[in-house]
């Protein structure tokens, strides 16, 4: 169905910054795989691509993709990303993020651009904490699940990224996790697709940070708690009424894809009518 | 007095200072290389250890937000940053000095961005030297725990309420694990005192605002107010570290000076670059050469009459910056020195920039620095402004 994965990297990847920095069992280089596959077979031109991250381990991707990358301060890849697709419309700008880079300490920043609805695709690795800076708790930690800054448990609600996405008004988004690889490919195809911000949640495992904390540190431990502890949207309509109203799993699927009008089109048309 | 030996590093110390301090509040966000710090302040409060409220905010101009609040409604309130997170909290930092909130922070000095870099230098502290905070910098883990303690000291005296940070190098004491004396809770909670609130939120009885519109009527004269407080730290913090001194046996002054009474030939540094430079000049005084330290630890205020006195009528002087001041006439600290001794003798003064993004100060630096001014002592006219260890 795809292009082999020797093909890919020697089309897409910077051979030199091999071996990558992530741990054993981490997601991080699935995505980096399931983000060029998508562009190949949308056969889009790499070199009409910018690549804009923040800080944290996701945000080190750039740095392995042969292509013009933007690695930015912590939480203000989406700021970065917006004035690049601002002066030049015409290039696929994509963003790589995490849960703390972009619903933390660059939280507005997210809803904004969602509210704006330039064309960007943000492409978010959720692994329920800061992992880069060693496990602190970040906006999507579970409650009750343990982190090195809340070593009995945490207290605080998180954020569902998606519902945020969606309330803030992006046309697009679909949450999947790093486990199903084919759906994920065709999310980020939809998403780079999408004239708009395009919002994937990748959930994904991060067994040397938030994995040691809470029962997830064997790497295939973790892939299978991901795998049993989503359900499809699809599944979950399947199931009746009073089973899906106990469901506790999380959603994944394509959960909004809707017609909206994108920001650069609307700027351009606007210059046109003065 | 009893203490314990322990071994630490540079983060973990800080952390206990802090827990001694008993702290009503704190507020942080991750940022290497100063996450640690957090963490095992956050296992103190999560033992019960200490009675603080921790706040895991989600960025460092929150965190500094927090505490500014906090500090306004009458807590003592602690903080913790470097680089980049110290850099997002600016507008913030500013704030806190100006509203005479005595917070007390760690920043563990790391190369400011870009490009991306989690090493130590101090232009992150550096950036924040006219924003109105106290600034100690610090050799070791022993001195960065004992600076941490005397720090609420002085910060929280009623002649001063102002914020003080605390600056230890990234990773190099940070991350490296020290021998250090640790006091015991109560000695050190009974040295710092509770906290006193001045002008309290909370205190309903005398409602006040904090921090109105000031624009040309009193802005100024409350800017005035900060400069006088900083001038005010000086007797403070003499007394402070006497007073540590007389309870722990270590010393420690506005600088320390080492092999400096005969010498001819001057190092200035800060921060943990002078264990190194310490090794390499008993070496040149093994050969006879008269060369000595003074190793600055009060940055701000910058203790100027004390430094004039102790620098005046040298031969040569090499003041080391481990930041840069991109178009300027030398680093931050050379500018400082330089100025201070102007209408002295005319002793010359020559800078070195080194060490930035964590580039490695090492014996044969200092050796070059050494060499250097005594070429310059024997009259030769050499660069003003150089840079150490660069590889161009």
């Amino acid at each position: 169905m795809f292009n082999k994965a020797e093909k890919i990297r020697e089309k897409y990847i910077r051979e030199e910054m091999w071996p990558s920095i992530f741990c054993t069992g981490c997601g991080i280089g699935n995505v980096l795989s399931y983000t060029m596959r998508a562009l190949d077979e949308l056969k889009l031109d790499i070199d009409r691509c910018v690549f804009c991250s923040g800080i944290g381990c996701s945000s080190r991707l750039p740095g392995y993709i042969e292509a013009d990358g933007l690695h930015t301060t912590h939480g203000r890849a989406i700021a970065f990303a917006t004035g690049v697709k601002l002066a030049a419309p015409d290039l696929n700008v994509v963003v790589f993020t995490g849960d703390g880079d972009l619903a933390g300490i660059g939280g507005n920043h997210f809803i904004h651009a969602a509210r704006r609805n330039a064309d960007l695709t943000v492409i978010c690795v959720n692994n329920f904490n800061y992992g880069m800076t060693g496990g602190q708790v970040s906006p999507t930690t579970p409650v009750a699940a343990v982190a090195t800054t809340a070593p009995y448990g945490n207290l605080e609600e998180p954020f569902d990224l998606c519902r945020l996405a969606i309330g803030a008004g992006a046309p697009y988004v679909a949450r999947w996790t790093v486990g199903y690889p084919y759906e994920t490919i065709e999310a980020i195809k939809n998403a780079l697709a999408k004239p708009g911000f395009a919002f994937v949640e990748l959930l994904m495992p991060c067994p040397t940070g938030y994995g040691k904390e809470n029962e997830q540190r064997e790497p295939a431990v973790a892939w299978q708690w991901y795998k049993e502890n989503t359900i499809t949207r699809g599944d979950l309509g399947r199931l009746d009424p009073e089973q899906r109203a106990a469901n506790r799993k999380i959603v994944v699927g394509t959960l909004w894809d809707v017609q909206k009008p994108e920001y650069t089109a609307r700027w351009a048309e606007f210059v046109q009518s003065l | 007095m009893a203490q314990n030996l322990v071994a630490l590093a540079g983060n973990e110390a800080v952390a206990y200072a802090f827990k001694q301090a008993r702290p009503h509040v704190g507020s942080a966000f991750p940022i290497t290389p100063q996450t640690e710090m957090m963490h095992k302040f956050a296992e103190f409060v999560a033992n019960g250890e200490v009675d603080t409220e921790m706040i895991l905010v989600e960025s460092e101009h929150s965190a500094m937000s927090a505490a500014i609040g906090s500090a306004a409604a009458g807590a003592r309130t602690f903080t913790a940053t470097s680089s980049a997170g110290f850099a997002l909290m600016w507008e913030m930092v500013y704030v806190a000095a100006s509203l005479r909130l005595p917070i007390n922070m760690a920043l563990v000095n790391r190369a400011l961005s870009g490009n991306i870099n989690i090493h130590c230098d101090h232009s992150d502290s550096m950036g924040g030297r006219d924003s109105g905070w106290i600034q100690v910098f610090c050799e070791n883990a022993q001195e960065s725990y004992d600076t941490a303690l005397m720090n609420f000291r002085i910060s929280e005296h009623m002649d001063v309420r102002l914020p003080a940070m605390t600056n230890y190098d990234g990773f190099i004491i940070s991350h490296t694990e020290d021998a250090l004396y640790l006091l015991d809770d109560d000695t050190a909670y009974d040295f710092i005192g509770p906290y006193q609130a001045k002008y309290a939120l909370l205190d309903v009885e005398n409602p006040i605002t904090v921090g109105p519109l000031d624009l040309t009527d009193y802005y100024f004269e409350h800017k005035w107010s900060q400069m006088e407080a900083q001038k005010r730290v000086f007797p403070v913090a003499r007394e402070v570290m006497s007073e540590f001194g007389e309870l722990t046996g270590r010393s420690y002054d506005f600088f320390e000076e080492y092999r400096l009474d005969d010498a001819d030939l001057v190092m200035v540094v800060l921060g943990s670059s002078a264990g190194t430079t310490k090794d390499v000049i008993d070496e040149y005084r093994d050969k006879g050469v008269k060369v000595g330290l003074l190793k600055l630890r009060l940055f701000r205020p910058f203790p100027v009459a004390e430094i004039v006195k102790v620098l005046a009528g040298r031969k040569a002087i090499a003041v080391l910056d481990r930041s840069a001041s991109f178009g300027g006439f030398g680093g931050p600290v050379f500018t400082e020195i330089r100025s201070a001794l102007y209408r002295q003798e005319q002793t010359p003064i020559h800078n070195w920039i080194y060490g930035l993004g964590g580039r490695d100060y090492d014996l044969k630096q200092v050796a070059e620095v050494i060499e250097k001014l005594q070429q310059i002592a024997a009259g030769e006219e050499l660069q003003e402004v150089n840079l150490l260890g660069i590889r161009l």
